[in-house]
């Protein structure tokens, strides 16, 4: 029983990190229909935000909760501004910029912060589940998590700006001619996909360590995710990190995390083969 | 005669170039440049196995780096186990070729978009990556051959002459072979491209549909044309592996591949020679900026793949054509005119 | 007796929900000119591509001189020699006008065969002052012959052309029509059309389509004249 309820965690824990990072790439993907590869380096910055506010001594609360999605939303609207807009409604494009942008980022953290890993600490200690012990940060990490979607989940829902950016991601002409301001909805949505983005890198610091190249182990399973969850951003989300995060489990139960990613990556270019559009495209029409 | 050259001129200007640098530079250049410049001549040839399916197919390998791997990788697990390299040398062409039909099939059959075709090929390099970066340990290999992991396999034999294993390549003889390679598969792809077969391939990455309907099969047309960047890929791979004598998991490497699209994007992806200067003077870059410490060659090449998509505003696709279509045309006209010419010459 | 040039049997499509056709049975005789006309939403386009084989049906299945097609890919069904022209001109807007024709002419001839055909084409639909310009950069109702031009190449054994006249001038109008006309002599034709006066020039049969079947088919009289046909067609018409 108790060994039940701890592989139950590991799998909720594989399901959640996944929805966790990519719910950011995924909004700005349903919304704007752009991928944004440099998203493993918009967490990147978020974990690396952490860790200097933890350096400086604020509150590490504060430094993973709060400090990472202000600043990245900071950088994420500059670029919008600079580079995203320029290239909207061209996908390819976009994709090439971003990871051109991704590498540049990659580059500017090495350079500032050299090629070593930072620490953050983690704070709260493991708890025990009968004789076995379980890392009371991986609850922590799946209870943010959960918040996180319901976060998002009530901005699109009850908010002014959830119901624009709804309008815009269904016809972006139809909400121009109605007097929207499609692209500063466009440039809000961006930071709110970036802030989200940081949010998840300000989280995860204390687990996966903070060093300028792991935005890359991010972004692949971030955009399977995304692209095989489809259109609808959070039912899409939800349902590929389920999919993918139990396959992900499964495989990595039965030989290593290596096996258990690419199991996933398996899974996610046979479910892009069979469901081009995306679980959402296909099934849940019409959901947010 | 001279009707051939004036249509050609600018062909026969290449050829002529390249087979001077091939006899002239191991004569004036020292040991350590002329290892350098084969590096670069190599990444020529991969450049073009990349602009032959982008630039002409219309194929978004966002993932090219994992034919390389599996090219460098291939030549080095059977090198190790057999000892000549002349059937090591076939099967590093071979096996990406193969994995290109593979997932041609898988992709194309399908009718899968173009932003898919990207998002597989990526996501396919990173199986890749992983799988070989987590072989690190005894139990992993290949016959003789230890895979290493992220370290690695170090001293992995030189190409030899075919069936004399003992009579391996010095360095001019491999700045030889790389180049005279990178000419063959130059023109060859030149000719290719005149072909029934060339000429339908561009017309497939201009509208898939209307080729279907004049009777083609699309789907063949793109698969031929992926297998056939494959396999120069895994050339490129092998001589890689031969001319460092080592290979790590970074030919799998994501990076990898955004190295070869930014040789594209700066070079014009529409053209054959672009690709191969862009490929040369960004290595040569790359290079420059690891002597000295200050910038982050990440920087550099993030910074460029920005500059050039964004400074060409009508985007990628339409500059693709109005580079490739100026050459395309010159072949039909009874004489290339000036324009065409320069162009050419200057993409 | 010899099979109809193409026919369908019982043919169903269904997009989700939605009965885009629901049981057509067409025929067409070798050497016809055949309009269909219907109100949007009528089906015709679906029917089209079902032809062209870019959808499968539901059910039902099409024939081409006898032969069973359904199965086919869209390229098997073009190399039987049915071309199709769209209704948004589908040419190699990269590629000049002479090598659109030439990718067309290259699929089934060798050599010097292409070259000619290439340039008789050229001078059949007076393409010649633009023959090495890029398609792309061509009017309209240019681009239009240059995707005539691409399916004439193919020397097909019948052509589908879609909204031929659409978006041209009265002038071109009447050019167009003499053209299908011409076409006609030696090539089968199915036209999909809206324009009633355009459909008078140059049809004789006529088949109707209605919410997914065949209203009616006839002579140019008798479908003018059918009330039936006025209600679904012309009502919708103006009440559009």
């Amino acid at each position: 029983m108790d060994l039940a309820v701890v592989v139950g965690i590991d799998f909720i824990y594989a399901v959640a990190t996944l929805a966790l990072i990519s719910i950011g790439l995924a909004i700005v993907f349903g919304m704007m229909r752009i991928i944004n590869l440099a998203h493993g380096e918009f967490m990147v910055m978020g974990s690396y935000s952490a860790a200097v506010a933890v350096h400086h001594h604020v509150n590490i609360w504060i430094a993973i909760l709060i400090v990472p999605p202000v600043v990245v939303a900071a950088i994420g609207a500059i670029i919008e501004r600079v580079i995203i807009r320029r290239l909207y409604g061209r996908m390819v494009e976009t994709m090439l910029a971003t990871w051109g942008l991704s590498l540049f980022v990659v580059g500017i953290l090495t350079m500032v912060f050299g090629d070593i890993t930072e620490g953050v600490p983690t704070p709260i200690g493991g708890i025990t589940i009968g004789s076995y012990q379980a890392s009371g940060y991986s609850l922590f990490v799946i209870a943010m998590s959960i918040v996180t979607i319901a976060g998002v989940y009530l901005v699109l829902r009850t908010s002014r700006l959830g119901l624009l950016a709804r309008g815009t991601m269904q016809n972006a002409e139809m909400a121009a001619a109605l007097g929207v301001d499609t692209s500063r909805i466009y440039a809000v949505t961006f930071a709110f996909g970036a802030a989200l983005a940081g949010l998840a890198g300000g989280i995860l610091a204390p687990v996966s360590g903070v060093f300028p190249n792991i935005g890359g182990s991010y972004i692949g399973r971030a955009f399977i995710t995304v692209i095989g969850g489809g259109p609808a951003a959070l039912v899409g989300t939800i349902s590929a990190s389920t999919l993918f995060g139990v396959i992900n489990q499964l495989a990595t139960f039965a030989s290593n995390p290596v096996y258990g990613e690419v199991a996933l990556l398996a899974a996610a270019i046979i479910l892009i083969r069979l469901l081009p559009q995306g679980i959402t495209g296909r099934y849940f029409r019409g959901s947010l | 005669m001279t009707r051939f050259l004036r249509e050609n001129a600018a062909l026969v200007a290449v050829a002529i170039a390249g087979i001077a640098l091939l006899i002239g530079l191991p004569l004036v250049l020292d040991l350590y440049t002329l290892l350098q410049v084969t590096l670069y001549v190599i990444y020529a040839i991969l450049a073009l196995s990349l602009a032959f399916i982008w630039g002409y197919g219309g194929i978004l390998c966002f993932g090219h780096s994992v034919f390389f791997g599996l090219g460098a990788y291939g030549y080095a697990v059977s090198v190790i186990n057999m000892g000549d390299s002349t059937l090591p040398f076939l099967i590093a062409i071979a096996l990406p070729a193969v994995l290109a039909a593979a997932l041609g099939y898988f992709m194309f059959y399908a009718r899968i978009s173009d932003v898919y075709v990207g998002v597989i090929t990526l996501t396919v390099t990173l199986i890749f990556y992983n799988v070989v970066n987590s072989t690190a340990g005894p139990q992993y290999h290949i016959g003789e051959a230890l895979l290493g992991g992220f370290n690695g396999m170090p001293n992995v034999p030189s190409l030899n002459i075919p069936f004399q294993p003992d009579n391996t390549l010095e360095p001019a003889g491999m700045f030889v072979l790389c180049m005279a390679l990178l000419l063959i598969v130059y023109f060859g792809l030149h000719i290719l491209l005149r072909t029934r077969f060339g000429r339908v391939l561009v017309a497939v990455r201009e509208n898939e549909q209307r080729v279907e309907f004049l009777g083609y099969d699309s789907r063949l047309h793109k698969l031929i044309a992926f297998s056939i960047g494959g396999a120069i890929a895994g050339l490129a791979g092998c001589l890689f592996t031969a001319w460092g004598n080592f290979v790590s998991p970074t030919a799998f490497s994501v990076v990898q591949s955004a190295q070869i699209i930014i040789w594209l994007m700066v070079g014009g992806a529409g053209t054959l020679l672009g690709p191969v200067i862009g490929a040369v003077a960004i290595s040569w870059l790359t290079v420059q900026i690891g002597t000295q410490q200050t910038v982050n060659a990440n920087v550099v090449l993030g910074g460029i793949l920005l500059v050039f998509v964004l400074l060409v505003p009508k985007g990628v696709a339409p500059m693709v054509t109005e580079r490739l279509v100026p050459w395309f045309v010159s072949l039909r006209r009874p004489a290339a005119s000036p324009r065409n010419v320069a162009g050419e010459s200057k993409a | 007796m010899t099979p109809p040039l193409i026919e369908t049997r019982g043919l169903v499509k269904h997009f989700g929900g939605v009965q885009a056709i629901r049981g057509v049975d067409f025929a067409l005789a070798e050497g016809e000119l055949r309009c269909l006309i219907g109100p949007n939403g009528a089906g015709k386009s679906t029917f089209f591509k079902l032809l062209t084989g870019q959808i499968k049906p539901t059910s039902g299945s099409v024939l081409f001189r006898g032969t069973d097609i359904t199965a086919l890919q869209a390229h098997e069904i073009a190399r039987l020699g049915i071309g199709i022209k769209t209704q948004v001109p589908s040419v190699f807007n990269g590629l000049s006008v002479r090598d659109n024709l030439w990718i067309a002419a290259a699929r089934h001839k060798e050599g010097k065969a292409i070259t000619q055909a290439v340039e008789a084409q050229i001078e059949r639909l007076m393409l010649g002052r633009v023959a090495n310009s890029l398609t792309g950069q061509l009017a309209h109702g240019q681009r239009q012959r240059v995707e005539l031009g691409l399916v004439l190449c193919g020397e097909p054994n019948l052509i589908l052309l879609d909204e031929p006249a659409a978006g041209m001038t009265e002038e071109e109008r009447g050019q167009t029509a003499e053209l299908i006309r011409e076409i006609n002599r030696e090539h089968p034709l199915i036209v999909v059309e809206h324009d009633m006066s355009f459909i008078r020039t140059i049809a004789r049969r006529i088949t109707v389509f209605n919410q997914g079947t065949i209203l009616m088919e006839g002579d140019v009289d008798e479908v003018f004249s059918s009330e039936a046909v006025r209600d679904v067609y012309l009502g919708k018409k103006v009440a559009a």
